[in-house]
């Protein structure tokens, strides 16, 4: 099972925190903190794995990789194959890419909503649900539409101004 | 406060203009601006216009995930605004419910169950997506009780998005809710035999979460799943019917003997990286008695150890590691690349492989092993040089020194470890060094001459993470003068202007050790002086020879070292010996007013000591007959007793000899001795040195020496009776009456006829490997030394620390708990598979026949365990309703009986309907 998915900038500051068993806040911000503690002594080119028995008690591995400013991390136990979420991982920074067209750090830093929409169509439950990033987008692109038509027949003040 | 007016909701700031003014904001103001926000917020989240509340919502949700604000006071608002019409304000609102409802505590989640209801049956393809995964997120006992039949129907959603979300929810609800896997649990068999990819692979990873607590459930599946991994060629789901039967395959050894060609067939075709791990790591822990498929499995480590992706090189060690543990060859095999590993770039890497070789450590190999390690130490960082290091005194000191045979050669190499500049391992060289000398004998020689260079060499005292390694040299080279060639280098050594540099209780350590083999070289100085002049009273040649004949005999053991006495006789003059006596007065002198209680205590016994003997050597010198001969013979006397004293053999204590003490009438352990202080107040205790492995009489000793210079005649009878009192508490506290007051107390003797089997034994078996190994050092040729050890306490404390750790892991996380609970549930069922084997031998029955029957065996024979409790499904569904948050544990155990019982019920009822019946031919054969 999927444990959590988490990105951190390169400055430690969280972008995105998704843990699929209830974490209280500020046991979130600890583990973030101390998650970016570990990221940030690796050097580059080295295995894309860190062991995180001590956070997450044993058993439980974390894999993370960089995408230019971004530290992109997965939390996973023994019934997750390791190389798997590496590909996992990047289906979910493709579909980012589709979503917003050649996605930066700021794209998911507005786009607070959109990220996790787009995390819920991948993982349901800490269960993979979708590994094709084109069907993933697609998903995505019908709930917005969804949400633009809702919107404009719905008048968001009810009564004068419209 | 105010509600919010129409301004609020006109001028209101959206997320996107929270994020931007957070952004502005300078650093350090932060948490004031987040107040305000929040203050902001509290006023809109009240409005009655659902776009204002979602908004505020939002920026609220925002703040509470990435800046870990606190938001379970607006809980009821996410309730309130997951009825919105927009579907949009409806993401709004289960996302922040999804992200901070906590399932345990938050009371208003069952508010929400009428609207997850409804919306779980809406046409509306995303609201029933956003419902689930909703569901998944905050899913408590009461809503997936309630919310069961929803689930149920869509299970069999026309919608395969909705269906596949519906099979991944299904996991929470059923570790919730057991009761809801007799509902549910056929309609998600029947997904096994989907066609599309992403439902199979849904239900797969589902049955992959349930398998991994409670596998043997789930064995009847087994044709279902092999159907998957024989026809699908999805890596997505083929790695987690892989996982599945990696738990399915130890439980039943026909199915691994199915398994084993397809998985072995993947791992040849399969291109993907992930699938090719994933089996090579099903084969390696679940199929290992398969020998083909192993080596198969090591050749794939190999190509994965020789890539250059540091991910394939950390995991194909990893797997290393798990043959490790059955065969140890097949890593040996690949010796060169794990050695390789060593060093990596990547530390976790270089961990692993560390890892690995030290598991190929036994006797033959560790001398090489542990040279390639330390010249790999020498190169490498700080931190990795300690864990090196740290592995090797470990892997060595294990069991003993198991697999150390050479003990001249280890304690070499513990020397040499010392002297690796980053080392910050003293602590435990120390402890080894020391524990080395205590437990074998025969390696005392080699150690005094590597103790010797540590205390001769001045640079060493300047590092202080050295100091803990030079007390221990400094303790040996006391101890064991008697096997030093020059003890006069020694007690330089010991003195020298540097020591200075270290802590108080290791100089202490170090005046203590110079105060041994000063009264080693006067007491062999008058030995000789004795044997040349022939001393009348006590003192008589025969006395002194036998005693020393004694000592020669237990101390200095078998390989022939040159007898104490005679190798020091040619430094042994009275000129020389005065001026030994002379160098120490001088250093210990100004010691003698230091502050440090420690230092000084060990300096006043030394000082003592000299005046006590100095009048004697003078005496001798100026040749000076008459008075001073009376006195002379006293000291010498003295001298005698204090050397037998500290030449008594120490040996090693069983960690468990204290409580081995009885405790002796009328000794009340638990009294209160606060009143002791004032009548001890002006009473100076011995002090102990701080080394706890030095015996206490020492302390007493030497003082008993400090007060002979005074009265010596009374007080020598006096130390006398003293010693043996002391002799006999030493006897008493330390080691227990009875057998092992011999094992402890004593050195078994070299000769001792069990050792001697032991040591043929070993002997014979070291002969076999010489002559199947070519290139054998010489040196192991000789027989391995005795290394004295306990069979009682030492070896029952590893024993519960063993199983401390195991309970640590298990109560780790709920998985561990239900593994745990596994083991003992399996063996009441272990004789499910030859009765479920006749129950479909009776007849030739259809698949479901032959699974109901197990199902219901599996289930009586559970409940004949007493393990479930009740014998009645419809029974046990009350009894669980009533069961509180306590019981779930308990119900969790019963789950894996529920979920084969369900599965048989609607099974055989809807038999008829199923088109099953046409497989019926492959299953049966397939598990028998």
């Amino acid at each position: 099972m999927i444990r959590g998915v988490i990105i951190i900038n390169d400055q430690g500051k969280p972008r995105l925190i998704k843990f699929y068993e209830f974490q209280p806040p500020d046991k979130q911000q600890e583990l973030v903190r101390s998650i970016y503690r570990v990221l940030c002594s690796r050097a580059e080119n080295v295995s894309n794995f860190v062991k995180a028995d001590s956070l997450f008690g044993p058993d439980v591995r974390l894999v993370y990789k960089t995408f230019a400013t971004l530290y992109f991390v997965f939390i996973f136990d023994k019934s997750e194959n390791e190389l798997a979420m590496i590909d996992l991982m990047q289906v979910f920074v493709e579909t980012l890419n589709k979503c917003f067209r050649e996605v930066c750090e700021l794209d998911i830093v507005f786009n607070f909503y959109k990220v996790h929409m787009i995390l819920d169509e991948i993982i349901l439950g800490g269960q993979v649900l979708e590994t094709s990033s084109e069907e993933v987008a697609n998903a995505v692109d019908a709930i917005s539409r969804l949400e633009k038509n809702a919107n404009s027949m719905i008048p968001s003040i009810p009564g004068w101004q419209r | 406060m105010t509600g919010p007016s129409l301004m609020d909701s006109l001028f209101q700031r959206s997320i996107d203009d929270l994020i931007k003014a957070l952004r502005l904001t300078p650093p350090g103001t932060e948490a004031a601006f987040v107040a305000k926000a929040i203050e902001e917020i509290r006023r809109e989240i009240r409005s009655t216009d659902p776009h204002t509340k979602a908004s505020a919502l939002q920026k609220l949700t925002y703040l509470h995930s990435l800046h870990g604000l606190d938001m379970s006071w607006a809980a009821f608002h996410s309730v309130e605004l997951s009825s919105a019409a927009a579907h949009s304000h409806k993401r709004t609102a289960y996302l922040s419910a999804a992200l901070s409802f906590n399932p345990a505590t938050t009371d208003v989640i069952l508010l929400l169950t009428h609207q997850l209801r409804k919306d779980l049956s809406s046409p509306n393809v995303h609201d029933v997506s956003l419902a689930l995964s909703t569901l998944s997120s905050i899913c408590n006992s009461d809503l997936a009780r309630d919310l069961t039949p929803e689930l149920f129907t869509l299970l069999s959603s026309s919608k395969v998005t909705v269906r596949k979300k519906a099979i991944a929810t299904v996991l929470r609800v059923f570790e919730q809710y057991p009761d809801a896997v007799r509902v549910c649990f056929k309609r998600v068999v029947e997904n096994l035999e989907n066609s599309d990819m992403g439902i199979l692979s849904a239900v797969v990873g589902l049955f992959c979460e349930l398998t991994e607590n409670e596998p043997r459930s789930y064995l009847p599946l087994a044709p279902e799943f092999y159907k998957i991994l024989v026809d699908c060629k999805n890596n997505w789901v083929l790695i987690k019917v892989l996982k599945i039967f990696a738990k399915l395959a130890p439980l039943e050894p026909r199915l691994g003997k199915r398994v084993v060609e397809p998985i072995c067939e993947i791992m040849k075709t399969m291109g993907a990286k992930s699938l090719v791990f994933e089996c090579v790591r099903t084969i390696l822990t679940s199929l290992s008695e398969y020998d083909s498929a192993v080596k198969l499995a090591v050749n794939k480590v190999r190509e994965f150890l020789s890539e250059d992706d540091p991910n394939l090189k950390y995991l194909g060690l990893q797997a290393l590691a798990i043959v490790a543990q059955k065969d140890i060859l097949a890593v040996v095999e690949n010796k060169d690349l794990v050695v390789k590993a060593l060093s990596d770039s990547d530390v976790n890497i270089r961990f692993e492989a560390l890892r690995l070789v030290m598991c190929m450590v036994s006797e033959d190999n560790v001398m090489e092993i542990c040279r390639i390690l330390i010249s790999h130490a020498l190169k490498s960082d700080p931190e990795f040089c300690n864990e090196i290091l740290g592995f090797i005194l470990l892997t060595c000191g294990r069991n003993y020194y198991e697999v150390v045979f050479d003990f001249d050669w280890y304690v070499l190499f513990l020397g040499e470890m010392a002297r690796v500049p980053h080392c910050q391992k003293g602590d435990e060289i120390a402890t080894q060094l020391i524990d080395i000398g205590m437990r074998v004998k025969d390696a005392r020689s080699q150690l005094v001459n590597v103790t010797r260079e540590l205390v001769i060499d001045p640079a060493l005292l300047g590092n202080p993470f050295m100091h803990a390694v030079l007390s221990a040299a400094a303790w040996v080279s006391g101890e064991y003068i008697k096997l030093s060639r020059n003890p006069f280098e020694i007690i330089e050594a010991l003195l020298q202007p540097r020591t200075s540099l270290l802590s108080p209780s290791v100089r202490a350590i170090y005046i203590h050790s110079a105060f041994k083999v000063l009264m080693f070289c006067v007491y062999s100085y008058l030995k000789l002086n004795g044997e040349e002049s022939s001393l009348p009273s006590t003192l008589t040649d025969s006395e002194l020879v036998s005693d020393v004949e004694l000592d020669d005999h237990n101390m200095i053991v078998t390989n022939g070292q040159a007898p104490s006495a005679s190798s020091i006789t040619h430094h042994l003059t009275q000129e020389s010996l005065l001026a030994l006596v002379n160098l120490v007065e001088i250093n210990l002198g100004p010691l003698a007013g230091s502050n440090e209680v420690e230092v000084l205590e060990r300096s006043t016994n030394v000082l003592g000591l000299i005046k006590l003997i100095k009048p004697m050597l003078l005496g001798s010198l100026n040749d000076c007959e008459g008075d001073q001969t009376k006195g002379e013979l006293k000291a010498s006397e003295t001298v005698k007793m204090i050397f037998d004293s500290c030449s008594e053999d120490l040996g090693p204590v069983s960690v468990n000899a204290q409580e081995k003490v009885p405790i002796p009438d009328g000794l009340v352990l638990k009294e209160n001795l606060d009143d002791l202080e004032e009548i001890c107040g002006d009473i100076k205790l011995p002090v102990l040195t701080s080394f706890s492995l030095v015996r206490p009489q020492f302390a007493e000793t030497s003082n008993s020496a400090e007060c002979q210079g005074k009265d010596e005649s009374e007080l020598s009878t006096g130390s006398t009776s003293l010693l043996a009192e002391h002799r006999k508490r030493h006897g008493l506290y330390y080691l227990s009456p009875g057998n092992t007051v011999t094992t402890s107390n004593d050195y078994p003797p070299a000769h001792d006829p069990k050792d001697m089997a032991i040591d043929e034994d070993e002997d014979l078996a070291k002969l076999t490997e010489k002559s199947l190994l070519t290139g054998k050092k010489p040196s192991q040729s000789k027989p391995r030394p005795v290394v004295v050890r306990f069979d009682d306490g030492e070896v029952t404390n590893a024993a519960t620390n063993r199983t401390e750790i195991k309970a640590g892991l298990i109560s780790g996380a709920v998985n561990e708990v239900l593994l745990g609970d596994e083991a003992t549930t399996s063996s009441s069922s272990r004789r499910k598979p030859p009765k479920s084997r006749r129950a479909a031998e009776d007849s030739n029955v259809s698949i479901t026949e032959y699974k109901s029957d197990a199902s219901k065996i599996d289930q009586s024979e559970h409940s004949k365990a007493g393990l479930g409790g009740s014998k009645h499904n419809g029974h046990g569904k009350e009894r669980r309703r009533r069961s509180s948050g306590k019981d779930k544990e308990h119900d969790r155990k019963d789950k894996h009986k529920s979920d084969s019982a369900a599965y048989g019920k609607h099974r055989s009822r809807h038999r008829a309907d199923k088109a099953v019946e046409a497989q019926a031919p492959v299953i049966p054969d397939f598990l028998l």
